[in-house]
């Protein structure tokens, strides 16, 4: 316990202490949101009748928390023959602490910005209630966790930061469009359909969406308990077998 | 204190073993030094006995605890410095150092320094001191010089008090009045505590201050023993010969019963102190002579040379 702990007092120091680092992990979220959400809202909000820039605003919401975490824990690929994380390596730690300690910390690297972004939104008239912004910081944790446990399965496979970088256009870039972020995902053809059902963001998305609009207001496609079960299931599964195949592909190079 | 028995490692999609069947036995409180060129095998073997790599054949132990089974034993007794620089740079000395102490389960966990219980800060400031930092513990290491960084990643492997510390190519990039410092260093900590020292090195000289040194090459062993010994079974003696007439000199070594190679000039494997012996023997004149002793440098230089080709 003290060793998780200490690696996400580490992660989240780390973060506080690297100021490029912060201004590229906010200014990301803040950029799709002020002119991708504004100017959507601007051009087609008018005719849709519904507020563009708030469903913006949730989706990049979700996708910044869970993306955070996910890349944060993948990350450890790169780590490894890095800094004080050789050490961490080398120590009489076990890799689930390793694991665990990384998806705390990322966890905590991925509130700031939940936090930045949640004002950022009440500064661009956001409407929020103060239930809606308690509800919110369970959910984000929720939504850091699962992203985490992504992190660990895509690790799992991976041999060398290289691979990770090759296959970011293909595990990451397309959820951000299947997930719904900015586009609805509703009466899709079939095979789209299947492949959105498929991207874990999505859920991630929906979860947000469900707490800021609620269940029955027709903008989330699931409701909050549904879309708690699949991301309790997939979180179960995405951490046994990433966890096992880490442990196991660490020292098998 | 260390012992390996055929270890081996070939890397997933590689058609040679990386390190290929290495056997050795490393005392306790010795200072080890494994030498070799770059790619001979060095850091995976460092890799594979502090665990963070599977050997793919062979076995090997560190204090009787199998590198394989009992990793998490091995962990504990061991301390490694890096090749690359282990330090994180927006974090002070004392984070480094105190975060590496709650790894190693020396101390439970703590927020902050000022929290940690007394015994910690009692033995982090006799390291500042001993190192003449105390003024800078608190400081990120980005601001330490290099010299100074290495000496606190020693004293941070230190802590737990390892058995044996694995050091790989500490020197690499530092100047050479660090690197003297560093040297010194090491010497009084292994006089202090007695633990064993393990170093990989590609400098001759780093190693020539070992009790032993194995020199690898493609992951075999190609020399082991005292630096002494070393230097007896690497430094070919010879005498360089040649005459206008070859085919004549040729069957005149055979005759004399000396021992040579080449075809003109001629190697003549005799120690300095038989070689004018050997050559009043010889009748054919000679154009060329040449007496070959080469230091252990060079004759080290030698395998490295051969191996880089």
């Amino acid at each position: 316990m003290s060793a998780i702990l200490t690696l996400a007092h580490r992660d989240l120091i780390k973060l506080l202490r690297d100021r490029a680092r912060i201004v590229s992990d906010f200014a990301f979220p803040l950029i799709f949101i002020g002119i991708l959400g504004t100017s959507l809202q601007a051009g087609f909000g008018g005719a849709t009748s519904f507020n563009l820039l708030h469903f913006v605003f949730t989706g990049v919401l979700a996708q910044t928390i869970w993306q955070s975490t996910a890349l944060g824990v993948i990350s450890l690929l790169m780590d490894r023959e890095q800094d004080f994380s050789q050490e961490i390596f080398v120590s009489p730690i076990s890799r689930y602490s390793i694991i665990f300690g990384k998806i705390l910390g990322e966890s905590l690297v991925a509130f700031p910005q939940f936090l930045a972004i949640l004002i950022f939104g009440l500064i661009l008239g956001v409407p929020f209630t103060l239930e809606k912004i308690v509800a919110m910081i369970p959910a984000a944790l929720i939504i850091a966790v699962y992203g985490g446990a992504f992190g660990v399965l895509v690790l799992s496979r991976l041999e060398n930061q290289r691979q990770a970088n090759q296959i970011f256009p293909f595990v990451m870039l397309p959820q951000f469009f299947l997930a719904g972020i900015f586009n609805p995902i509703q009466n899709l053809p079939p095979f789209l359909d299947i492949l959105t059902k498929i991207a874990p963001m999505r859920y991630a998305v929906d979860l947000i969406r469900d707490v800021y609009y609620g269940s029955g207001s027709g903008v989330p496609i699931f409701d909050l308990p549904t879309n708690l079960a699949i991301i309790g299931a997939e979180f179960a599964v995405f951490m046994v077998l990433g966890t096992a195949g880490f442990v196991r592909a660490e020292r098998n190079r | 204190m260390i012992h390996l028995e055929g270890l081996t490692k070939r890397y997933k999609k590689a058609d040679r073993n990386a390190v290929d069947g290495l056997s050795f036995d490393v005392r306790a409180g010795e200072f080890f030094a494994l030498l070799g060129p770059n790619g001979a095998g060095k850091s995976t073997t460092i890799s594979i006995l502090t665990t963070t790599l599977s050997p793919t054949g062979g076995t090997a132990t560190i204090d009787g605890h199998d590198i394989v089974r009992e990793a998490s034993a091995v962990r504990r007794i061991v301390g490694i410095i890096f090749q690359r620089p282990s330090l994180d740079m927006n974090l002070t000395a004392e984070e480094n150092v105190r975060f590496h102490a709650i790894l190693y389960g020396l101390y439970p966990y703590a927020p902050s320094y000022g929290l940690m219980p007394a015994a910690y800060r009692e033995q982090v400031q006799s390291l500042a001191k001993l190192l003449g930092i105390a003024d800078e513990i608190q400081k990120p290491v980005r601001t330490f010089s290099g010299g100074m960084r290495r000496k606190l990643e020693i004293v941070r492997s230190l802590m737990h008090r390892p058995k044996v510390l694995f050091l790989d190519e500490p020197t690499a990039g530092l100047d050479v009045p660090s690197r003297r410092t560093l040297w010194e260093y090491l010497t009084a900590i292994r006089r202090d505590s007695g633990t064993t020292i393990f170093l990989t090195t590609h400098y001759l000289e780093e190693a020539e201050e070992a009790d032993t040194i194995c020199i690898i090459d493609k992951g075999k062993v190609v020399s082991f023993g005292t630096p002494e010994r070393i230097k007896r079974d690497l430094v070919q003696e010879y005498v360089l010969i040649d005459a206008d007439d070859r085919a004549q000199l040729r069957q005149e070594l055979g005759r004399l019963e000396l021992r040579s190679d080449g075809d003109g000039p001629f190697r003549v494997h005799v120690d300095s102190r038989h070689t004018h012996a050997a050559l009043k023997a010889i009748d054919t004149p000679l154009t060329l002579v040449r007496t070959h002793m080469p230091s252990l440098e060079d004759a080290y230089l030698e395998i490295v040379g051969t191996a880089s080709e």
